[in-house]
C-alpha cells in the first residue's frame, strides 16, 4: 500500500500531462515535424519557421543548392529593420500542384502578422524524397549586391523654427494649401469606399489628413471616417497623392452626399529619399487574381526600412475608381529593386485605363 | 460680488418709478474714456452713490448738492454708463455715455503668410483701432498701409476705419519674394512679412540623353508663367513607358531643376509633369 499511493500519484501526473500536450495539439504539432510525406515536410518547416525555431527548420531543408542558413533566416525573418522584422508567421495553407514519386510541389499561403496588419505571401515550394523522408527545396534568396560605391547626398529638408507669437496677428504662418483633386464614392460588397486624389499646392511641405462624412438624405451624418493610412500623409510641394475612405457595413443608397475635409499642418520633412516605381504592369498572379506589379529602386543612399505602396486607377474618362496599397516585406536597400504587387478587383480591372503609384517611406531613426 | 450689487441696483431701478425723487443727478452726455468727470447732485444730506459701467461698478457715499468726483480710472471701458444716488426717501439715476479716447494702438492682421504670385484679391490686411483702453474707436480714423515689394517700387494706400476696421485687399504682385505691409495709425507702425512664391509651373520642359542602356532626363529651369523660379523641393514627375511597362519617378527639383534616370527597353515614351501641370512628351527609338 505505501508504495502503491506514489505509483498512482506518478500515473496521474502523467495521464494529465499526456491530456494537457494533446489538447495542446500536441499531435497535430508532430504530425507537422515529421516529414513522412512532401505535405508534412512542408508543414513542419511553416512550424518550425512560425516558432522560430531556425536550426530544425534549416536542418529540414534540401541543401543541393548550398542555401546558407544567414541567407534562409534573413529572407525569412527579415533584416534592416524591415516590416518582415516586426512580423510573425501567424497561421499558413498548404495544399498539392503536382507529386510524383520523388518530386512535389506544394503551394504555401503564409498569414504574417505584422506591425501594420496581416499580410498574405503565397510561395510555390519544391520537395523532393531523400531517402525515407521528404525535405523542402527552399530557393536561395538572391539578395541584391550593390557594389561599393559613394553615394552624394545633398537632400533638401524644411525645418519648422521658432515659436508663435503672442501678439494677435503678429507671428503666425499659414497651413500649408492642399487641396483635393477628385472624389468618387464607390460601392464594395460590404462597404463604401471614398477615393480619389489631394494635392499639395503650397511651396511648402504639408502633412494631411482627409476624413469624409457620408450624409442622410435629411442631412444627417451616417458615418465618419478618416483614410488612416490609405493616404501619403507627408506631402511635398505639388506632390499629389491618392486617398481612400472605407466605410464598412454602409451601402450606397443610403447616401446622399459626402463632406469632405482636408486638413494640412506644416510639417518639417526630407525630400529624400527618392524612390522609382519601375516596370509596373497589370498581370495575373499564381491564383489567377490580377494585380499591378513592378520594382522599387531606392535611388538615394539611406535604407528605407518599410514601404508602402499606393496605387490610384482611373477609368477611360480618368476617374479615380480604385485605390489600393500594398507594404512590402523587405527594406529598401539603396540602389537595389525590390518587387511588390497591389490587387485589383476584378471588376476594377475589366475597367481599368491607367494607374499611377505612390510610394510611402518610414526611416527608423538611427541611434 | 459685482453680479449681486448689480442685481441689487437693479431692484431699486425698478422701484424707481414708486418712488420720489427728491434728489437729482446731473452727468454730462458723453465723457471720453479715461477722462475724469464731476457729477452734479442736487437735494440735501448724504446719500450712497452707485457707479454701473459695462464692466465696473463703484459704491460710494456722497455729500448731495456737491459735486461727485469720479476719477478717468472708473471710466476706461467705453459704453453706458448709470449713475444712481440713493438717500432715505428715494433714488434718482442718471445715464451717460463714455466714448473711446484717440486712437493709441491698433492690431495689425495680414492674410494669408504666403500667396502664390499673381494672384487677384488674395492678400487681405486688416487693422483693428483702439484706444488706450483697448476700447475700438469707433469715430472714423485714418490707417496707412505702405506695401513694399522685394522688387519694384513701394507702393501707399489709405484707408479710413468704418467702427474701428480698416481693411483692404489686393492681388499679390508679379514676382516672388517678400511683401513687406506696414500699417501706421499716427504714430504708432507695424509690420507684416508677406512671402510672394512662384505660381504653377509654366512651359515645363525637359530633355533626354540616351546612354548605352538607360536615358537621364533633366528639365530646363522650372519656372511659373512670370518667370519665377519654383523653389527646390517642388515634385517633379517623370513617366516612361516601354516595353517593360510604366516607369514612375516623383523626384524632387534641386537647384532649379529635376533630374531621373530610366534603364530602357525598346521605344520608350517619355512624359513630365509638375502637379496638375505637364510638360513635354519625348519618344525615343530605344535599343534593339
Amino acid at each position: 500500500m505505501r508504495r502503491v499511493l506514489p505509483l498512482v500519484i506518478v500515473l496521474a501526473t502523467a495521464a494529465l500531462v499526456a491530456a494537457g500536450w494533446s489538447g495542446a495539439g500536441g499531435f497535430a504539432l508532430r504530425a507537422e515535424r515529421s516529414a513522412a510525406t512532401a505535405e508534412q515536410a512542408v508543414r513542419a518547416l511553416m512550424a518550425d519557421i512560425q516558432a522560430h525555431n531556425w536550426d530544425d527548420a534549416y536542418a529540414s531543408l534540401d541543401h543541393r543548392n548550398d542555401i546558407q542558413k544567414s541567407d534562409f533566416i534573413a529572407e525569412i525573418a527579415g533584416t534592416d529593420g524591415s516590416l518582415r522584422t516586426y512580423s510573425n508567421l501567424q497561421s499558413f495553407d498548404v495544399w498539392p500542384l503536382h507529386a510524383d514519386e520523388s518530386h512535389s510541389t506544394l503551394r504555401v499561403r503564409m498569414n504574417w502578422s505584422s506591425a501594420v496588419g496581416s499580410l498574405e505571401e503565397l510561395r510555390d515550394l519544391s520537395v523532393i524524397r531523400d531517402g525515407n523522408i521528404w525535405r523542402v527545396v527552399w530557393a536561395k534568396p538572391n539578395f541584391p549586391v550593390v557594389p561599393l560605391q559613394v553615394v552624394p547626398v545633398n537632400y533638401l529638408r524644411w525645418d519648422v523654427i521658432g515659436r508663435r507669437s503672442d501678439d494677435w496677428g503678429g507671428g503666425s504662418v499659414d497651413s500649408p494649401q492642399v487641396r483635393i483633386m477628385s472624389m468618387n464614392a464607390v460601392e464594395r460588397p460590404d462597404r463604401v469606399v471614398v477615393l480619389g486624389e489631394v494635392e499639395n499646392e503650397d511651396t511648402v511641405p504639408a502633412y494631411l489628413n482627409v476624413n469624409a462624412t457620408l450624409l442622410k438624405p435629411d442631412g444627417a451624418s451616417l458615418d465618419e471616417q478618416g483614410s488612416f493610412d490609405a493616404i501619403s500623409h507627408r506631402l511635398l510641394p505639388k506632390q499629389i497623392s491618392p486617398y481612400r475612405v472605407d466605410f464598412p457595413g454602409v451601402r450606397l443608397s443610403q447616401v446622399k452626399s459626402v463632406r469632405m475635409d482636408v486638413r494640412a499642418l506644416l510639417v518639417p520633412a526630407s525630400a529624400d529619399p527618392v524612390i522609382s516605381v519601375e516596370n509596373q504592369n497589370i498581370a495575373k498572379d499564381a491564383l489567377g487574381r490580377k494585380i499591378l506589379k513592378g520594382v522599387l529602386v531606392n535611388q538615394s543612399g539611406q535604407t528605407a526600412n518599410i514601404a508602402q505602396v499606393l496605387a490610384v486607377f482611373y477609368d477611360s474618362g480618368g476617374k479615380v475608381i480604385w485605390v489600393n496599397d500594398g507594404y512590402l516585406g523587405q527594406a529598401l536597400l539603396p540602389q537595389a529593386p525590390v518587387p511588390f504587387a497591389v490587387d485589383i478587383p476584378d471588376d476594377v480591372a475589366a475597367r481599368l485605363q491607367s494607374y499611377h503609384v505612390v510610394v510611402n517611406h518610414y526611416i527608423a531613426p538611427t541611434v | 460680488m459685482n453680479a449681486l450689487l448689480t442685481a441689487r441696483l437693479l431692484l431699486v431701478l425698478i422701484a424707481l418709478p414708486a418712488i420720489g425723487q427728491p434728489i437729482g443727478l446731473r452727468p454730462p452726455s458723453a465723457v471720453a474714456a479715461g477722462s475724469p468727470v464731476s457729477i452734479a447732485t442736487s437735494g440735501a444730506g448724504t446719500a450712497t452713490f452707485y457707479l454701473l459701467g459695462p464692466s465696473h461698478a463703484v459704491k460710494r457715499t456722497v455729500q448731495l448738492g456737491q459735486e461727485v468726483s469720479i476719477p478717468g480710472s472708473d471710466l476706461s471701458s467705453s459704453g453706458l454708463y448709470q449713475a444712481i444716488a440713493c438717500d432715505s426717501s428715494g433714488c434718482a439715476s442718471a445715464a451717460f455715455q463714455v466714448l473711446p479716447a484717440s486712437p493709441a494702438r491698433f492690431s495689425f492682421l495680414v492674410h494669408p503668410s504666403r500667396v502664390p504670385v499673381n494672384t487677384a484679391n488674395a492678400i487681405n490686411a486688416t487693422a483693428l483701432v483702439f484706444d488706450r483702453f483697448e476700447n475700438t474707436v469707433l469715430e472714423p480714423s485714418s490707417v496707412a498701409f505702405r506695401f513694399s515689394p522685394g522688387v519694384g517700387e513701394p507702393f501707399n494706400r489709405r484707408v479710413p476705419t468704418e467702427l474701428g476696421i480698416a481693411w483692404l485687399q489686393m492681388g499679390s504682385t508679379s514676382k516672388q519674394g517678400p511683401l513687406r505691409v506696414l500699417a501706421s495709425v499716427g504714430e504708432n507702425a507695424e509690420t507684416r512679412v508677406i512671402q510672394q512664391v512662384a505660381s504653377e509651373a509654366c512651359g515645363l520642359r525637359m530633355q533626354a540623353t540616351s546612354g548605352p542602356r538607360n536615358v537621364r532626363l533633366q528639365t530646363e529651369p522650372v519656372r511659373d508663367c512670370g518667370g519665377n523660379p519654383l523653389p527646390d523641393g517642388t515634385v517633379v514627375s517623370f513617366t516612361k513607358i516601354d516595353g517593360a511597362g510604366r516607369s514612375t519617378v516623383d523626384t524632387p527639383i534641386k537647384k532649379g531643376v529635376a533630374s531621373a534616370q530610366f534603364s530602357v527597353s525598346g521605344p520608350a515614351r517619355i512624359s513630365v509633369a509638375c502637379g496638375v501641370v505637364l510638360g513635354n512628351e519625348i519618344s525615343l527609338g530605344g535599343q534593339p
